[in-house]
């Protein structure tokens, strides 16, 4: 927590979430900071995932204001909301790699959106392929690859735009031991270059590793807040 | 735009053509097809509007005179008739002149003259009409104007008929128009589809797209691209085609009896670019209008 920035990067007031009549999430309010690796954990159905989901605008809130980098979520229209999630770096549970796309064209598609050159991009997807260690697969097809290979390529999607903060949902939960140490190695060396990381997980491994704060949640509520 | 993005889209869209290459080609042979069709009319019509302008420079007026043994005031007549707004010319045509003319067109019948005591036709005037008064009520009012002079006995445009072929052209150019309409929308709607289909099993990878920052029009470019190529390749395909037929008809006519009368001509450059613009625009609307409606849900 020292190397903690005190200026909040995502606000959270009093946000509600309905689907219907399940409520997700209740009267939730939270601050995360700028470089804290921030664990929210909770059983399933909690409201873990749905609070990634909002901050990425994957889903609206249905009361409340949500703040990011100073932008007020409820006034972003959606032809901006690309201007929002690029300064995110989402690792998905299923990974949602695109089945079609070498693991070269799924890292170079953020920087594509970007607009930047070709030469630049294939310069930094190199690097980070090789960051992750999967420079030598940057051929093959996702669906070639194990789990923990391709959450490697989605660690290497959420980072290669450089952002701000990374949302991981769950990044370890379908890996082996040894797969959830190197993703949990890649996720501590964004951390350590200055970036932000809100991981849902319920491994109580990574939180203890993590080292950070650790919200848990219990039926959409903020039970309590936890430092390591 | 940067030209690094148009290449990326282009290449993109090149990729989804080639990827959908039954869809694609269903979809580039229709809009060919309705192509072959709008631009046939076209053609028909630049060609018949060819052959009418041949056929309107003969319309003249025949107005016969009444019965005069001692005809003296013919110079005042043709004045009178050439001061009729419309008139071109009037040229007189004795009925001495009128039957040596018979006699001469007739000649292979020349003993049905030799009992003839004496002339039965009459003096006449060929009036010859200005280009602008050519239209079939035109004719129909000046000849109605000459009839209307005391000399006049009778007014003749044996080629009054051109007006109404004219009519029955128009008629058709409205035809040709509705279904030019139809086949656009039908072009529209059948790249509409193809590009919904696409879209649709290409949903996950779009969603993917938007969640990791990629804007509207870094997902629509590709698709616009694919429209505009749909519509050209169509568009070429379509006026490739009427152009092999085109060349086949000009041949037959070119053997046959008429082939004096008229040239027969291919769309212009012109027309043809105007037809190919039309149809990369079918294929753009149809592009805008599924992912209006993909990416609104």
């Amino acid at each position: 927590m020292d190397a903690v920035d005190k200026n909040p990067i995502i606000r959270l007031f009093h946000v509600h979430k309905r689907y219907g009549p399940k409520n997700a999430l209740i009267d939730t309010t939270l601050d995360i900071f700028k470089n804290e690796f921030l664990c929210i954990s909770g059983p399933s159905g909690a409201g873990k995932t749905t609070i990634l989901k909002l901050l990425y605008l994957g889903e609206p809130v249905s009361e409340g204001q949500v703040l990011v980098d100073g932008m007020n979520l409820s006034r972003i229209p959606p032809k901006r909301f690309h201007l929002l999630r690029r300064k995110f770096g989402i690792i998905f549970q299923d990974y949602k790699l695109i089945a079609t796309k070498t693991v070269f064209e799924n890292v170079a598609l953020v920087l594509e959106a970007m607009g930047k050159k070709r030469g630049l991009i294939r310069k930094k997807v190199r690097s980070v392929l090789r960051t992750v260690g999967m420079e030598e697969r940057h051929n093959s097809l996702p669906p070639s690859l194990s789990g923990g290979e391709q959450q490697r390529i989605a660690i290497a999607r959420a980072v290669v735009g450089d952002p701000l903060i990374i949302l991981a949902d769950e990044p370890t939960g379908n890996l082996d031991d040894v797969s959830a140490e190197v993703i949990f190695n890649l996720l501590k060396g964004f951390h350590a270059r200055g970036g932000t990381i809100i991981v849902a997980t319920h491994d109580k491994d990574l939180i203890r590793k993590a080292g950070g704060r650790t919200v848990y949640l219990r039926q959409g509520r903020v039970e309590n807040i936890t430092n390591a | 735009m940067k030209a690094g993005m148009m290449t990326l889209f282009t290449k993109r869209a090149i990729q989804d053509i080639l990827g959908n290459r039954f869809l694609n080609m269903v979809t580039v042979i229709t809009i060919a097809l309705s192509i072959l069709i709008v631009s046939s009319f076209t053609l028909f019509f630049i060609n018949a509007m060819d052959v009418m302008d041949v056929w309107k420079k003969g319309i003249r007026i025949m107005a016969y005179l009444k019965p005069e043994p001692d005809r003296k005031n013919i110079a005042d007549i043709r004045h009178t008739i050439q001061s009729i707004d419309g008139v071109q010319e009037a040229v007189f045509i004795s009925k001495a002149e009128a039957l040596n003319l018979l006699k001469a067109q007739m000649h292979r019948q020349a003993s049905l003259f030799e009992n003839l005591k004496e002339n039965p036709l009459p003096d006449a005037f060929e009036v010859r009409i200005i280009a602008a008064s050519q239209r079939s009520e035109e004719v129909e009012l000046l000849a109605a104007r000459i009839e209307s002079l005391p000399e006049i006995e009778e007014v003749e445009y044996g080629q009054s008929w051109v007006g109404k072929f004219t009519n029955i052209i128009n008629l058709f150019r409205l035809a040709g128009y509705a279904i030019g309409v139809l086949f656009f929308m039908a072009a529209v709607f059948i790249v509409a589809n193809t590009i919904r289909i696409v879209l649709y099993s290409r949903r996950e990878e779009i969603e993917i797209m938007r969640l990791v920052g990629a804007a509207d029009g870094f997902i629509q470019t590709p698709f616009y691209i694919e429209g505009l190529i749909l519509g050209a390749l169509g568009g070429i395909i379509g006026i490739g085609a009427l152009f092999l037929i085109f060349l086949l008809i000009s041949a037959n006519v070119q053997q046959s009896p008429a082939a004096g009368m008229f040239q027969l001509r291919f769309l212009s450059i012109k027309s043809t670019g105007g037809i190919l613009a039309g149809s990369m625009f079918a294929g753009w609307l149809g592009c805008f209008l599924s992912l209006k409606q993909f990416l609104r849900s």
